[in-house]
């Protein structure tokens, strides 16, 4: 059952005016039961993992990789499919510097689409730098919507060797129809890796329903500690990949002239892991199985509809991205007043909100935008914050 | 941080200072100037803000100045109130304005992260007078 009090920071205050945390694109706030773990873990277990004969070395090891088979579950994968990462964007860096790099050659092409954030733009940048590969963009529709269509169409061009799109925007709002998409690019034997970054605080995932290569998300923002993150591929492909970042737990044997690498998942990850953050990104994917999709997905668009309807009735605020599949997610214009403006005035009244052009600056430019201002919503705000921000914002456009 | 009250009666809330808004609203010497003695284009590269400024000088002062570009009040505005404060200020004096004296022109605390915005119309100003 949703709980709003299972979050303590929603009980605080900010200039003594309630917090009403309308800033979940960018990251979720904690239920006490994650907060709980990352402490526990430091209270009691706190050990290196995956090393050293001892006790408390084995109890971390365990509850780590307790954590690492919820999260498999959690995305419909094997445990050794699960990498963990300090975040999406180094989980698509991971296959950037990977996958990229070991079979992309000069003049193939990566798929994106133009609204992409800047985490699955710039690693495909740095490649076209380093070995002269060339990106193309899927366009999206009136709507904001992407055009599955055009789609189809790049994905036939000769030498497109990886799709590598986001499952939801995270300006837009809108959860792309993407399964068609990756059904075309498998039949081409194109590689595809899916940006779940927004997508995975709305949906269940399941990564063979879903039918991409690759995959990435973040924990923070599916109510998980900051700094932690998962990539998932398929086993084959993993398995065939060079290694990312060198150095302890990732290496089987070292000698003073080579090495050899560790089995899967650990070649992936090393370095000592974030064991806290993870340990609490496991109990962040238990809580929200517990609560189960279908009462999130309920109340979130129970929200989603009700702030619909209050903007319908407001000519001066602009909508951008509008479609079947809209996320409680809403990217603002207002008549006479700029997004910074906003975030700032009404920030001071509580509503946390976020200003500018949210990591996806090509999308803004192509919409003749230069910023807007994104009230994104989770299943724990209520309707009375909804009615008290479009109160606030009706002030503020008087106002200017 | 508290801004002044105003503007709407019934409204509790703050919104900045009279001085902002009507300069927002009203902005003096929106333009370019025909051949300036100096311009420049600066940018608020995280936030979209542009600004770009053209100078007319006598002597070592500030004759005319003018700006056009687009962003937030408080960046619009300090732009509009800098080129009525700044002519008849000489080089020198100009390069000594700092965030302290934007601050006191706005009429308003500024905070930390508005930072950029009221400086950027100085920032182009200076850099433009910079030779």
């Amino acid at each position: 059952m949703i709980k709003r009090s299972d979050f303590p920071i929603l009980k605080s205050k900010i200039g003594g005016r309630p917090l009403v945390y309308f800033d979940n694109a960018a990251t979720s706030q904690k239920p006490q039961v994650v907060i709980n773990a990352v402490k526990t873990y430091y209270e009691n277990f706190n050990a290196n993992v995956h090393r050293g004969l001892n006790p408390l070395a084995a109890e971390a090891t365990a509850r780590y990789e307790a954590a690492r088979d919820i999260i498999a579950g959690f995305i419909g994968a094997k445990r050794q499919e699960v990498i963990f990462t300090r975040g999406a964007t180094e989980s698509i860096n991971l296959i950037a510097r990977t996958w990229g790099e070991a079979n992309l050659r000069s003049g193939d092409i990566v798929l994106l689409s133009v609204a992409e954030h800047h985490a699955n733009i710039v690693p495909w940048l740095q490649l076209k730098e380093k070995i002269g590969i060339r990106l193309s963009y899927i366009p999206l529709n009136r709507s904001g919507e992407l055009d599955l269509v055009a789609g189809a169409k790049l994905l036939k061009r000769p030498r497109v060797k990886l799709i590598s799109v986001s499952l939801a925007s995270n300006v837009l709002g809108l959860r792309h129809d993407l399964e068609k998409l990756l059904r075309v690019a498998k039949k081409l034997n194109i590689i595809s890796l899916v940006d779940a970054a927004q997508a995975a605080a709305h949906e269940a995932l399941d990564v063979k329903k879903l039918g991409g290569d690759f995959l990435a998300f973040s924990g923070h923002k599916i109510y998980g500690p900051t700094g932690t993150g998962v990539l998932y591929g398929r086993e084959e492909l993993l398995a065939a990949l060079p290694p990312f970042l060198g150095g302890g737990d990732m290496i089987d044997s070292v000698a003073l002239d080579g090495f050899s690498v560790n089995e899967l998942p650990y070649k992936f990850e090393a370095g000592t892991p974030n064991i806290a953050g993870v340990i609490g990104l496991g109990e962040a994917c238990k809580y929200l199985i517990n609560i189960g999709w279908s009462e999130i997905k309920t109340r979130e668009e129970s929200l989603r509809d009700y702030f619909l309807k209050k903007l319908e009735t407001r000519p001066f605020i602009r909508l951008i991205g509008s479609g079947q599949k809209k996320l409680p997610l809403f990217s603002l214009t207002i008549d006479g007043v700029h997004p910074h403006d906003a975030a700032d005035l009404l920030g001071q009244e509580g509503i946390i909100l976020r200003a500018g052009h949210h990591c996806a600056e090509p999308l803004h430019r192509q919409l003749g935008l230069t910023a807007t201002l994104r009230a994104s919503l989770s299943f724990y705000n209520t309707k009375a914050e909804i009615d008290y921000f479009f109160k606030k914002l009706d002030e503020l456009y008087q106002a200017f | 941080m508290n801004y002044i009250k105003l503007f709407k009666p019934d409204s509790d809330m703050d919104i900045y200072g009279q001085n902002i808004m009507d300069h927002y609203k009203n902005p003096r010497n929106v333009g370019f100037l025909e051949a300036p003695d100096a311009s420049r284009r600066e940018t608020n590269a995280t936030c979209g803000d542009e600004l770009v400024v053209s100078i007319k000088m006598k002597g070592q002062k500030i004759a005319a100045l003018k700006f056009q570009g687009h962003g937030c009040a408080i960046s619009q505005a300090a732009a509009s109130i800098l080129s009525e404060e700044l002519v008849g200020k000489t080089r020198k004096q100009v390069a000594g304005y700092k965030f302290a004296d934007m601050q006191m022109i706005l009429g308003v605390p500024i905070s930390e992260r508005r930072y950029k915005c009221a400086m950027l119309g100085l920032r182009a100003i200076q850099k433009a007078l910079l030779k």
